[in-house]
């Protein structure tokens, strides 16, 4: 079984919620990324997001933007991705890891060559932000060919019809973007959230995780309410971004940023 | 194996021409680009549109722009007739408002009271601030902030019709830039906010719409040639930046087997230094940037290259994905202009002819300059003179080291 699959598998039975933190691969600079991962882990992690930097990220607020930059800056590319995960997977077999960026890195590589290396690095799923399910009738199947799960947005505009097309493709987990705009965005509206959630469980048994605007244990805490997985990604590339000259004391202020949301989602497990 | 009849009717249902364009969106948008395609699908054949457009052509913009025949010039370099289209005369001054006038009814059937646009040189910035002012719409403008410092008089005429100028910092600080934020913009203003995309590239239905709105560049110049030359042109020459105005005169010719067409790239310091902006005849590889697949300059590891041009309106990575599949068939050939030779027929012109092109149209007459020597002067050359200089006169002066 996937590992993404066997992580929602564990958690539904543990009666718990997924949460998954988002880094840019490489940042500050990619000799940080792993040992990044690792602490991301230690403090409840259930699924990373490993961000690939690209030049031009249209979906994104500035502070990912300046997070690829500064991951450009140090030569990161999709390559060194594929070793870092290989890295990661030596003393971590189990947490997924899913790939999270642009279409033009891949298409550069080749879609076959990207299948062939993310599986072989140990990586579970790819979510490209740019690639549309209408778009991916020859990656999907590539993907899938080695195990990799295609994992797809659902927006707030996203009309019934095409939430449907969406299911159908998607695996691993539905991404619910909270809210029209780019990522690091001011902060969700958890009612707004449910109300989308619903007509998306009538359509898939695919777990809905929710991303974008959520910053801290009270938003998390909300939204694992409604959702099965809560995604965080520019309120933890914040304290890199202001941490970066002193990259030693990171790990502890990311581990300290996602335990608060840990805990506050599972404080509602005991409530 | 595509036909050269059947690139009159792409793109497909789905945006594609052959294996580019298409529709590399985030989600978010996807809704807005259905939308926006069942109001151009819907009005695109309706006569009460056509009518609209046609009046707002003649009376506002000032169409049919003349198509010029440059005596003096042609003389002078000793082989083919070369007349030149003069979208220079149109209001503000470029081609850039045909299709600007064409998405302005579209936002108005839409009921959206904001509009925003990208900008590399600040002609279509003009352009949607005009029809914006005149249609009473909000109006932000996103532009590189080099490009902001090269073509302040166009910055200062959008401040003066309404529009807010947004400087872009990020990136390269060009026209690629410039795209990027305005799609962030809007998706996060998606609601109450319409897109109008400069150029026939950005996701599907934009490359098809722009085409179809600067069509009537190269329907006027097919039947001016018919009637002032009692014939068709040998051959058309038009810049291509991110292809509009080459894509306006060029579409109603396709079938023409016998005119051969040649799109010019900006050569930058030259195409063999590497700092360029000539995705075409650089032969990059294919890619997929702001909502399409197209060939798109980046390094091996799919980062998108920096460019260099001398003029802020071409100095664009990727290029339409029409353009891509046109180079593929082999209908449009592709060549380049470095800013030396572009800044020499800039000169040309302007005294041999009293017309200031664009430093964008000056690689297209730069190209001329090659081409019509080659040829016989019974031949004839439409050059597409999208734009007027006024715009530019900074950067030249600049150069001849003279400071206002
Ligand atoms: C006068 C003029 N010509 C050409 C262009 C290039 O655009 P396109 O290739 O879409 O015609 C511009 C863009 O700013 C322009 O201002």
């Amino acid at each position: 079984m996937n590992r993404i699959n066997q992580r929602f598998t564990d958690l539904k039975h543990q009666g718990r919620k997924a949460l998954i933190p988002f880094i840019t691969a490489g940042d500050p600079a990619p000799e940080h990324t792993v040992g990044f991962m690792h602490a991301l882990v230690e403090a409840g992690a259930d699924i990373i997001e490993l961000g690939v930097p690209f030049s031009d990220p249209m979906a994104d607020g500035p502070v990912i933007q300046k997070a690829c930059e500064r991951a450009l800056k140090h030569g990161t590319r999709l390559s060194h991705l594929f070793t870092m995960v290989e890295e990661f997977r030596q003393s971590d077999t189990t947490t997924p890891v899913v790939l999270m960026g642009y279409l033009n890195p891949v298409e550069r590589l080749g879609y076959q060559a990207f299948a062939d290396q993310a599986a072989n690095a140990g990586i579970d799923g790819v979510l490209t932000v740019d690639m549309p399910p209408e778009e991916a009738d020859e990656f999907g199947p590539i993907l899938k060919a080695r195990g990799l799960a295609s994992i797809f947005l659902v927006a707030p505009t996203t009309s019934n019809e095409r939430a449907a097309t969406i299911c159908a493709h998607g695996e691993g987990y539905l991404y619910y973007v909270s809210l029209k705009g780019v990522t690091g965005s001011a902060s969700l509206n958890a009612d707004d959230v449910a109300s989308h959630l619903a007509p998306l469980r009538e359509m898939t048994d695919l777990p809905l995780c929710v991303g974008f605007g959520i910053r801290d244990g009270a938003t998390a805490a909300e939204v694992a309410k409604v959702a099965d997985g809560v995604i965080v990604g520019s309120a933890l590339v914040n304290q890199i971004a202001e941490n970066a000259d002193t990259p030693e004391i990171i790990p502890g202020l990311l581990k300290a940023v996602l335990g608060e949301m840990r805990h506050a989602m599972d404080a509602l497990n005991r409530n | 194996m595509t036909k050269f009849s059947d690139l009159t009717r792409m793109p497909d249902a789905r945006g594609h021409f052959g294996p580019y364009g298409g529709r590399f969106v985030s989600e978010t948008l996807s809704f807005a680009l259905d939308e926006l395609e069942k109001i151009y699908l819907d009005l695109r054949d309706d006569p009460a549109f056509q009518a609209e457009f046609d009046y707002d052509m003649a009376y506002y913009v000032g169409r049919p722009s003349p198509l010029y025949h440059a005596e003096r010039w042609s003389r002078e370099l000793g082989g083919a007739q070369i007349w030149l289209k003069r979208e220079d005369l149109n209001h503000t001054g470029a081609h850039k408002v045909n299709n600007t006038i064409g998405q302005a009814l579209l936002a108005k059937k839409s009921g959206k009271p904001r509009v925003i646009a990208e900008t590399g040189a600040g002609q279509h910035g003009v352009a949607t601030a005009t029809v914006a002012a005149r249609l009473g719409l909000e109006c932000e403008v996103y532009m590189g902030a080099a490009d902001v410092e090269r073509q302040k008089l166009n910055v200062y005429r959008m401040h003066l019709l309404g529009a807010k100028v947004i400087p872009v910092e990020s990136g390269t600080r060009t026209l690629k830039d410039a795209m990027n934020e305005a799609l962030r913009d809007w998706v996060t203003n998606v609601d109450d906010t319409f897109y109008i995309i400069g150029t026939v590239a950005g996701p599907h239905p934009y490359p098809m719409l722009v085409r179809d709105f600067n069509a009537v560049v190269g329907r006027e110049a097919r039947r001016q040639s018919l009637e002032q030359i009692g014939r068709l042109p040998d051959a058309l020459i038009a810049c291509v930046g991110g292809g509009s105005n080459a894509l306006g005169l060029f579409y109603p010719f396709v079938e023409d087997d016998d005119v051969a067409m040649y799109g010019v790239e900006a050569g930058g310091d030259g195409v063999e230094t590497g700092r360029h902006a000539a995705p075409l005849s650089s032969n990059a590889p294919r890619g997929v940037l702001h909502g399409n697949r197209t060939y798109l300059m980046s390094d091996e590891a799919g980062q998108v290259s920096d460019t260099h041009s001398i003029s802020a309106g071409l100095d664009y990575p990727g290029v339409g994905p029409e353009h891509a599949l046109w180079k593929d068939v082999g209908r449009v050939k592709y060549v380049t202009a470095n800013d030396r030779e572009v800044l020499e027929a800039f000169r040309e012109l302007t005294h041999m002819e009293g017309i200031m092109p664009a430093l964008e149209s000056a690689h297209a007459l730069a190209y001329a300059k090659v081409l019509a020597p080659t040829m016989r002067p019974d031949q004839h050359i439409v050059v597409n003179l999208s734009g007027r200089g006024d715009k530019d006169i900074m950067t030249v002066a600049k150069l001849d080291g003279v400071e206002f």
